[in-house]
Formats: C-alpha cells, structure tokens, sequence
C-alpha cells in the first residue's frame, strides 16, 4: 500500500510540487535563520575563544565579555592569592581605532595580554612569531585584519607591515586564525603593558583577569573560591550550555537574547517560515485529500480499513516532509558556504536541523491528521452517490 | 430466480428500512424491502432516479447501515458485523463497479486492477501478474501501462471491470455500468456480465435504468418511491441482446 500511496502522491505532480515548495521554503527559512542567529550569538562569545583562558575574573557589574568595568591591577594580584588558582594574567580588552596609510580610521578589537606568559595569546599562527610579541611596537593580527587593515585592497597586510593606533606604531610580526568578533573588527593581540599605551589613558584600566585553576581542581570550583576571596565575579569558560550559567559564553549570549531585539527579529523570521509552511503544507495536502476523496472513498467502499488509508495519507505527508526538508537541507548548505565565504555569521549547532526535522514532520503529520479525518467522516456509501 | 440460478440465494433481504434525516426534512428512502439474488443470476434493480435503487445497493454492499429489517449476505447477518469485520467482509466478497468508475487517475491501468488484491495483502508483483491476466480478458492486455485517462469510457468501464473481478469475488454488483457507454461498448460490458454471472457460485446486481440491458437480466426488480413493486423473471432461450436504441 505504500507504493500506491507514494504513487497517488507522485503523480498529482502540481499538489505534489506545491507540498514540497511549502516544506522546503519553510525549512530554508527556519534552518538559515537559526543558523544565522547562533553565528550571531556565537560572534557575541568571540573574545572568549580567541582570547583563550579557563576562567575570566571581572568587575562584579560586568554582565557579558564585550562589556567592561575597569578593574584596579592590584585585582591580578588578589586573585593569584587564592589557592585554587594555578595562574592569574591581566587582559586589557577594548575596541581601538586604527590610522592606516590613507589616512583612513578602521576599528580593532585589542587584547592586551601578559608579555611573560603570553596568556590569551592565539592559538594558531598561520605566519609571522608569537614570541616576536615581546619585542617593541609589535602586534599580532587576526586573518580578517589582513584585508580589513589595509589601504589597498591589492596589497594585504603582511608580517613587517606597519600602522598606527592612537599614533603609536603598531608592527605586525604575526597573523593568526581567529573568530570575528559582534562588532566586525578584527582582532589585535599585543602585550598588556603596550596596549594600556595604545588605548587612551583611564583611571583604571584592567578589563579583565585571565586565571587557570591548580591540577585537580575544576575551573568551577576555583571560580566559586575566587568569587568567595575577593569579591569579584569569576565565570568559566567553556561553551554555551543551557545548564551552564556560570559560563561566560552562557551569560553572555542570554545578555544579547535579553537585551537586543536580535532574537524578536529572527525569532519573527522562524515563525513566519513556521507559519508559512504550516499553511501551505496543511491547505495543499488538504486539497490533495480532498481531490482524492471519491478514489479513497472508492477504496474504503472496496474494503480498505481506516487504519490502512491513514496510513496511506501518513506516508504521503511524511514522504512530502523527507523530501522537502531534504531540498531546504541542501539549499541551507549552498547558503552556508556562501555565507562563510563572505563572512557572514553562520553556525548550526548538530541540535537544530534534527529539531526543525522533527517540526517539519510534526507539521506534515498534523496534514496528514486533517485529511485523516475528513477521510474518516466519508461514508463510504457516498462513492455510489457521486 | 432464473434457470441458471441456483436455489440458494446470496444475498437476501427482509423488511429493510431506510430513512434519512430527521423530522420534517426526513426522507424515507427504503420501505418494508425483501428480496434475495441467487448464484448464477443477473439481477437488475430498475426505476426513476430517486427511487431508493442505489441506496439498496449500498445496504447490500454494507457501506450503508439500515434502521431495521435484516440483510444476510453469504449468510453473514451484515448488522452484526463489526466495522472492520464489514470492511474485510467488503474486500473478500464482494466486486464493485461504479457509474464513475473511480479508477485513480494517477496509476496505471494494471495498477488500478490490482487495488483489490493489495488490500487483501497480496504482494505487488502478484497483484500485478493477476491484474494483467484478467486485463487479457477484457481485452485490454497490451494497454496495461497505460493510464485511465488515455482510455475511453467503455475501456474505462472494462477496466473497472477487471478490477471488480481480479480477485474472484463471489458477489458483484455494479451502478449504473452502462450510463456513460455507447451501444457498442455497452453490449461489451453486458457480455462480460453475463460470462461472470454464469460462473459458479457468483451474481451480478446491477442498478440500472438503462432500459437497452435488460435482456441481460435474469430477473428484474422494478422499484419506486422506495419499494419493490414487482419482481420479474426473464427466460432465456436464446443468449440475451442489447437494444441497440433506447426505447
């Protein structure tokens, strides 16, 4: 019976190509919408992961990372006092303008950080020294700086170039793979020391203190004992996890969905494609059923159950759904590469095309309910009427 | 009951009763009906449009509930069956054949014919087989892969024919079968009525007020305004034929 249901679907080829438009344009929307909003919220987290420490210390009225309320340097110093701290480094952290050789202003994200250990320094190095950081007036770059900062679209920055922050040199003398920041400028590691003489001069000017918990003890635990001895708010760095509201990530991606209209707007995008495909998906395979009513009724009046035809509808609806989210899978994924390609935010956590799979099918099931019991009110008698 | 029938009837009818809506605005559709069709017999239910010919079909078939009077069919007492046990009852014994014939436009001829033999459970490639085997029958075996629509009514109706008989059931009954013909292709029909009619152990129940097919009946039940007014024999001694122009 699947093969005649398939069939029946398959060969009303106008219904059968309007279903799946509904589910694909609603799966599109709902998969590249999501996606684009956890690039987004993942963008929001890009101090963490590229400037890289297990827990981060901060003012106590500090409510997410690109936020800050300077700190006094004798605070590095507090927190290295507390036992369960292996290490404690100073991180300066704050959006800088740079002067390139036009003239021209573009802003950075600076990171400041300690020159000895060179804590929070980047990962990875895709040319130039990271020990090079020690010597005067030098900078290490992020990829996105390579073109950002350069005057001339020609001629990228390169390691042993040169420019300006707040008139001070700057000398390039590595380049390095990094997340873009929320704010789109590239990202700019320099020792602590330099970066409090390229940022303009303030009171105080520690934004943050990058600690390490001892051998055997979990960053939430030393977190929680910093927390305890100093007064200071200690968050761990992880990922983002619903369970996990100590996490920097965490607070700091809740801080956007709370404090922007970013997630109302996307949020509005999902509905409408939910809406969309509901509609669409629901009023198409309604009008197929009822099409197909006097064959069903024909076939219910030739001794198919009710059980059987349901699931011959249930099959059609599901089927439709497979296909249809199938096609916004692979239309999402052509989006995808060319939304990396031009930087755009894009991430999709492994969660959301199984949970927009389970949606599209729970929409395709409720068709298939609304059909099932128009078909089931049919009297069968009626075939001979008709 | 015809010479070609036998004494035992397969379906038969007492004191039905059939109403439909309510109060006012109730129409009483069947009244007091009694009667019985027997193997081997072609049994015509004629009458104006209206009369009740179709809905005591629909009672036969046990695709529509009586308020009162028994229907036995096969012996089988069709109010106490339960509704699956109705519909695999459906499926079993009986072949329909519809005014519209209500072949899915979307498969195939043999696909069509097959229907009945899926439903029992059959495997496809059976069904498939046996749907081309009786397609040979009604003369439609080269066209199998084709779809109804490429068809005319009168190989639409043999089709449905086919697909009414592919799985042999020991009861057909058929609405209106020749409305939508010409002569022709009615005479065809008729003869393929005739050929399952006189196979043993089955009938044929046709409603029809196409008066060019009654020579085909065994007997003929003439109803109006819900009841039977008289019931009438046919003998054959010479093979029946169609009126070629309606009287």
């Amino acid at each position: 019976m699947i093969g005649l249901a398939l069939k029946m679907l398959f060969g009303d080829t106008g219904k059968y190509l309007m279903l799946v438009f509904g589910i694909f344009f609603a799966t599109f929307l709902i998969l590249q919408q999501l996606s684009i909003f956890c690039g987004l919220m993942r963008w929001t987290t890009a101090t963490l992961k590229n400037v890289n420490a297990p827990i981060y210390v901060v003012d106590p009225q500090v409510s997410q990372i690109n936020e800050t309320s300077p700190m006094r340097d004798t605070d590095v110093s507090r927190v290295r006092s507390v036992s369960s701290v292996r290490w404690a480094m100073p991180l300066f952290n704050g959006i800088q303008r740079v002067k390139l050789d036009s003239g021209a202003f573009k802003i950075i994200q600076l990171a400041g950080i300690d020159s000895a250990s060179l804590a929070g320094a980047p990962s990875t190095l895709v040319a130039g020294n990271l020990e090079d950081l020690r010597l005067p007036n030098t900078v290490v770059i992020d990829e996105l700086a390579v073109n950002f900062l350069s005057s001339d679209p020609k001629k990228p920055i390169k390691v042993g170039d040169r420019f300006e922050i707040n008139d001070i040199e700057a000398r390039v003398v590595g380049i390095a793979e990094s997340m873009r920041s929320f704010t789109g400028g590239p990202y700019v590691w320099t020792t602590y020391e330099r970066a409090l003489q390229y940022a303009p001069p303030q009171r105080k000017m520690l934004s943050a203190v990058m600690a390490a918990p001892m051998p055997g003890v979990t960053p939430e635990e030393a977190a929680a004992q910093i927390e305890k001895q100093t007064g200071l708010k200690a968050y761990v760095n992880r990922d983002f996890s619903f369970d996990a509201p100590n996490d920097f990530n965490t607070k700091t991606v809740f801080w956007f969905v709370k404090n922007t209209s970013i997630p109302i707007s996307f949020g509005t995008t999902v509905i409408v494609g939910l809406i969309v495909g509901i509609a669409i998906s629901c009023q198409t395979f309604y009008a197929f059923v009822l099409d197909n009513l006097k064959h069903l009724g024909a076939l219910k009046a030739m001794g198919m159950s009710n059980f059987r035809l349901s699931m011959m509808l249930i099959t059609q609806s599901v089927t439709v759904g497979i296909i249809g989210f199938g096609i916004g899978l692979l239309a999402t994924a052509g989006f995808t590469f060319s939304a990396l390609e031009n930087g755009a935010p894009f991430f999709m956590p492994t969660i959301i095309p199984f949970a927009v799979f389970a949606t599209i099918q729970l929409i395709c099931l409720f068709a298939a309910t609304l059909g099932i019991i128009r078909l089931s009110l049919y009297e069968p008698a009626a075939v001979f009427r008709t | 009951m015809s010479s070609a029938a036998s004494d035992h009837p397969i379906v038969h009818v007492e004191h039905v009763e059939k109403t439909f809506g309510s109060g006012s605005n109730s129409i009483h559709v069947l009244k007091d009906i009694s009667l019985s069709a027997y193997a081997g017999e072609i049994l015509m239910l004629v009458g104006p449009s209206g009369c009740g010919k179709t809905t005591l079909l629909s009672a036969i078939a046990g695709t529509l509930k009586v308020d009162a009077g028994e229907i036995h069919v096969f012996e089988q007492h069709l109010h106490d069956m339960s509704g699956a046990a109705l519909t695999s009852f459906r499926a079993k014994n009986i072949g329909f054949i519809f005014q519209q014939f209500n072949l899915i436009p979307t498969l195939n001829i043999a696909e069509n014919v097959s229907v009945p033999l899926l439903i029992q459970g059959f495997s496809n490639r059976y069904a498939i087989k046996a749907a081309r085997e009786i397609l040979d029958s009604v003369g439609l075996a080269d066209r199998w892969r084709e779809r109804p629509n490429k068809l005319s009514g009168g190989q639409q109706q043999r089709v449905a024919i086919a697909r009414a008989l592919v799985h042999q059931p020991p009861l057909v009954i058929c609405d209106e079968p020749t409305a939508a013909l010409d002569s022709k292709n009615g005479e065809i029909v008729l003869d393929l009525f005739l050929n399952v009619a006189r196979t043993p152990g089955r009938a044929v129940i046709i409603v029809t007020h196409d008066n060019r097919i009654f020579p085909y009946a065994d007997r003929i039940a003439r109803m109006d305004d819900g009841e039977i007014l008289g019931v009438t024999q046919q003998i054959h001694s010479t093979p029946p034929k169609f009126i070629h122009e309606h009287v």
